[in-house]
């Protein structure tokens, strides 16, 4: 067994919060499908305590809106869609709800869009949904993501426009499924997004979880992981980058019960314009049956000009020491100024040397994505939010 | 023919306790082809002075001028000092994450050159030259001096100076962490830009040793943020056989 904790700390990082983890365990926090049991959050409980709040009243009322997104879909052969009710849902035993905002959506939805992909289908094309959003009003949003065993598919979901978007997202994979699910936020900077997804890894099943989060003026993204047997691995990777007025704020929650299962989180994301935040907390929980697990997780932060402010919480929990290894690995820095003299001093110029330093800060998580055209687009994304800098 | 003059240059770092003067009162003019050795004991400023050439922001120059071919060079940025032909291998080569060599090098290059080199010869280029240096051809796809060991990262800065080419190179300590074969390959490598190019080479170093493969025109001996004495390469024998000690105040040792 290895047990590696590394938390360097440069410039902006923090990590006094750590400290102030009121939860006992994890395991203890409040779930369930009934919004009634979670109090409006004031932005004092733990699960809250980064987030402002203060924007986000309307995702806290409990009451239908009846308000949806523009939903285009692209599904390859064999992938099918359908809607079911919120109790049939329920029925199929999903993990419940986190926290209230997910638990109004889960009630309001008035049903649950499902994308199913049968057993032993090989997609070589992703399913594609794309959200759009053309006003305000606040939509619960309900999704289920249904893989059959031995399947393997790459479900793309992107969400794009104006919205304030509550989503509920469940992602249930069957034995031996090789699964990527990738949630893409690029929201006008107007939009809030609160997000709950849980992904339930089957047995022997590799599922990735890859969020990428650049629009949106709260974006945040809860994304927990279980296993409903051994020999499960999840991968969840995430990119974000937040300029100056947003809020991109991304927890998980990885939870070990199965024996013989693997997770790895690598989650970077940069930061530039003033009052920029980003909020990154990994949870990671070994109960006492999961022996032989083996987790890791990751999170870097780079910050590329005064005022960003990024937090960076890991937890990891132990209740077993049967593993084969546990880590991780949080780091917030400052941009290098002396890569930059380097890659200066051989002529090439400022703006160029910056673009190359964070596409390079970027490029090994970027490079684990494995979905080609999500690769391109992130990194011309990523281009774009560079020369905004430029401009300001 | 080329010129890099450096007249009575003063340079001070901010510190805690405020600038605190490095350099004091440099005065050095190198020539295309020629080969000047800096020779000094630690702390004597050696690096300040290849700093202050290639433009580090935490040095600052408070009097004196540097200037190539008449040009102001203390006026441009640092990426304008390497376009006009100046060129430093770093004493300790900065970690560049997620750049990988070969990326690296075809930037630098189009940035010196002005456009971009062509694709075959450059590829040809890039690899007779990692040859030459004895380089993995693995190498140009790793991260720029990610893990490198420090004889590699040397190796790396001579691969850059020999592909681009610079009218005027400082050399900061780049004999020091290498082996006997890695000192001989890379010498050889800063001979063979010397042969091809006709650049003026200013070779900062602590030891001798790498004056037996490079021959200087030149030795100065730098201590105390000035030079103490100028000579031929005799000089460098002599230091060689005397130490630093009779240029240091007395009980200061090097
Ligand atoms: N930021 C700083 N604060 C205080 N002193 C500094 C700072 N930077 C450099 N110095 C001092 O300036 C002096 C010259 O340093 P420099 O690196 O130029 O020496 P050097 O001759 O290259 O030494 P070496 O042979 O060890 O490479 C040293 O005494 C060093 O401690
Ligand atoms: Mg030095």
């Amino acid at each position: 067994m290895s047990l590696l904790t590394q938390t360097p700390t440069q410039g902006e990082h923090t990590h006094s919060a750590a400290t102030m983890v009121p939860d006992a365990s994890r395991a203890e926090r409040v779930s369930s499908f009934d919004v009634a049991a979670f109090v409006v959050p004031t932005g004092r409980e733990e699960e809250w305590r980064f987030t402002p709040v203060d924007r986000l009243g309307t995702f806290f009322r409990d009451e239908a809106t009846g308000a949806h997104l523009d939903w285009t879909e692209t599904l390859p052969e064999g992938v099918t869609t359908s809607t079911i009710s919120v109790a049939d849902w329920q029925a199929l035993g999903v993990p419940t709800p986190q926290d209230r905002a997910a638990a109004v959506a889960a009630a309001h939805s008035g049903g649950v869009g499902v994308v199913d992909v049968p057993a032993e289908a090989e997609l070589t094309e992703p399913v594609r949904i794309r959200l759009t959003g053309s006003e305000q009003d606040l939509v619960h949003g309900h999704l289920l993501v249904r893989v059959g065993r031995f399947a393997k598919a790459t479900v793309v979901l992107e969400h794009t426009g104006v919205a304030d978007y509550s989503e509920m997202l469940t992602v249930l994979t069957g034995d031996g499924a090789d699964v990527t699910v990738v949630s893409v936020q690029e929201w006008d900077d107007r939009s809030h997004h609160l997000a709950q997804h849980d992904v339930v890894v089957g047995r022997d099943a590799r599922v990735r979880h890859i969020a990428v989060t650049l629009g949106g003026g709260v974006v945040r993204v809860n994304t927990n992981a279980s296993y409903a047997g051994p020999g499960g691995s999840f991968e969840g990777l995430g990119v974000y980058f937040s300029d100056a007025g947003q809020h991109l704020e991304h927890r998980l929650f990885v939870d070990h019960e199965a024996p013989h299962c693997r997770s790895n989180v690598e989650y970077k994301g940069a930061l530039q314009g003033e009052t920029a935040r980003t909020v990154w907390v990994g949870d990671v929980l070994i109960r006492a049956a999961a022996e032989g697990t083996d987790t890791y997780e990751l999170n870097r932060n780079l910050i590329l000009t005064d005022g960003a402010r990024a937090d960076s919480v890991p937890n990891l929990e132990i209740e077993t020491g049967e593993i084969e290894g546990a880590g991780h690995a949080s780091a917030t820095g400052r941009f290098d100024d002396e890569q930059l003299f380097y890659l200066m001093a051989r002529g090439i110029r400022e703006d160029e040397a910056r673009r190359l330093v964070v596409r390079g800060f970027f490029a090994s998580v970027v490079a684990r994505i494995g979905v080609p055209e999500v690769q391109e687009h992130l990194m011309e994304a990523i281009e774009r939010e560079l020369a905004g800098e430029a401009a300001a | 023919m080329s010129t890099l003059e450096i007249k009575d240059l003063h340079v001070s770092v901010d510190t805690e306790e405020g600038a605190k003067e490095i350099l004091r009162g440099v005065t050095l003019t190198i020539n295309s082809g020629e080969t000047h050795a800096i020779m000094g004991p630690n702390g004597s400023g050696k690096s300040t002075l290849a700093y202050s050439i290639a433009g580090h922001p935490k040095y600052t120059v408070t009097s004196g001028s540097v200037t190539l071919d008449g040009e102001d060079v203390l006026e441009m940025s640092v990426d304008e000092r390497a376009r006009a032909g100046l060129f430093l291998a770093m004493q300790y080569p900065v970690e560049v994450p997620g750049v990988t060599v070969s990326n690296f090098l075809r930037t630098a290059k189009t940035a010196v050159d002005g456009e971009a080199p062509k694709l075959r010869h450059w590829v040809k280029d890039v690899k007779d030259a990692m040859g030459n240096l004895r380089m993995d051809p693995a190498f140009a796809e790793r991260n720029v001096n990610e893990g490198f060991s420090g004889g590699e990262k040397k190796r790396h800065e001579i691969l850059q100076m020999e592909l681009l080419k610079p009218k005027m190179a400082v050399l900061d300590e780049t004999d020091s962490g290498l082996d006997v074969d890695a000192l001989r390959v890379v010498s050889e490598g800063v001979n063979r830009v010397k042969e091809g190019t006709d650049v003026g080479v200013l070779l900062i170093t602590h030891y001798t040793r790498i004056l037996r493969y490079i021959t200087p025109d030149h030795v100065h001996v730098f201590v105390d943020g000035r030079i103490a004495e100028q000579g031929g390469a005799e000089l460098a024998d002599r230091l060689e056989a005397e130490g630093y000690d009779r240029f240091l105040p007395a009980g200061a040792g090097a």
